[in-house]
């Protein structure tokens, strides 16, 4: 693999760590982490709008909802990630899960239990990330994440039905 | 002298020059993009945070320390430079090899004083301000003032002591970005040792 393609995986992640510990260092007058968890959410949501409109330029228009979850799961976590989702599931009524088993920005964080509680706050800038590039492809949407043991995670999409 | 450490990181820096029309080029300019809508975002964020432009001067500076003091790890697993013997060097493998690493560009280094310790490292095009427009109002701020703080934070790692400003961003109808590196001086390694058998010489 390219080395360059690797070396500007580590400056994401690295400025990825700051910006989560500044917005919670500068949130720590008595502002729950729920605010801090919708900041990075809202920023994640803008540099996903923007992301998107560069991926799918030349690409042909989607088919359907579950053509977009494809694209998203490979082309788009390739492109921001470097792999692919593992596992996409959905109830075919709007409800997709995400399954990651080795997420990128959790790998150097811990391989089991330890810091699951800080879990939320290094994935809320992803959660912004996807919903950020369905709401540029039409589609609105909610995101959560669900974490039992790092790095593996679930990111769950709910699209709303307008 | 200085021609032959020129052979010697031109030899190390023909692995990194990626050919533009390679399957691989794209996936490579997409990797930066993310870096920099988010360093853009993050500087949105704190103009909304922040009143004064000097505030969000320091901040983003502060940031780029503490990414600089990690980066630089990273930086020398996959670059295998060796020590580099004089101040042109450290500038020579700072603009050819690790702005090409992280941020795909070239500087040009410049305007060395007599003393040959105090340089300029011009970017023609800066690829942070890629999307970025800056209203009136913030005529202050220094947008890639974290460039500033990770090479400061970079470099502190390797004991070396710099003062580095931004002089003008690609902001203000300057096509140019300056960045001013003055190398002040090494850190001598500190020997914990050596402080503490000193104390109970003291008491």
């Amino acid at each position: 693999m390219n080395k360059q393609e690797m070396a500007d995986e580590a400056l994401f992640q690295l400025l990825h760590i700051e910006i989560v510990s500044y917005v919670y260092k500068s949130a720590e007058q008595g502002e729950e982490s729920g605010r801090c968890v919708t900041k990075l959410e809202n920023m994640g949501f803008r540099v996903g709008q923007g992301l998107i409109e560069r991926f799918t330029k030349d690409t042909a228009r989607f088919k359907d909802e579950l053509d977009v979850m494809k694209f998203i799961c490979k082309d788009f976590w390739t492109s921001v990630f470097k792999k692919q989702i593992d596992n996409l599931r959905t109830n075919h009524q709007g409800i997709y899960v995400l399954q990651d088993n080795k997420f990128r920005l959790l790998t150097q964080m811990s391989a089991g239990k330890q810091y699951l509680e800080h879990a939320p706050k290094y994935l809320a800038f992803t959660c912004g990330l996807v919903r950020g590039a369905l709401s540029n492809l039409g589609i609105k949407s909610i995101v959560t994440v669900e974490v039992t043991t790092m790095p593996a995670c679930k990111f769950q999409v709910m699209i709303q039905k307008v | 002298m200085s021609r032959q450490s020129r052979r010697r990181s031109e030899k190390q820096q023909i692995d990194w020059h990626l050919p533009s029309t390679s399957s691989t080029g794209s996936a490579y300019h997409m990797g930066t993009e993310l870096f920099i809508l988010t360093y853009g975002t993050l500087v949105a964020q704190l103009c909304e945070d922040c009143e004064k432009d000097e505030d969000i001067n320091k901040v983003l500076d502060k940031m780029g320390h503490n990414i600089g003091t990690r980066l630089v790890e990273d930086f020398l697993a996959r670059s295998n430079i060796a020590q580099c013997r004089n101040s042109y060097e450290t500038a020579e493998v700072i603009a050819k090899v690790a702005f090409k690493m992280y941020l795909g560009v070239t500087p040009r280094v410049t305007f060395w004083n007599q003393a040959g310790d105090d340089c300029s490292l011009f970017l023609e095009k800066n690829p942070l301000r890629g999307y970025v427009e800056i209203p009136e109002k913030h005529s202050n701020l220094l947008y890639s003032n974290m460039i500033c703080g990770i090479l400061r934070g970079a470099l502190k790692m390797v004991r070396l002591q710099v003062d580095i400003q931004l002089l003008h961003d690609s902001v203000n109808d300057d096509k140019v970005t300056e960045i001013r590196m003055k190398l002040m001086r090494r850190h001598k390694a500190v020997r914990t040792v050596e402080k503490e058998q000193k104390h109970p010489v003291g008491t």
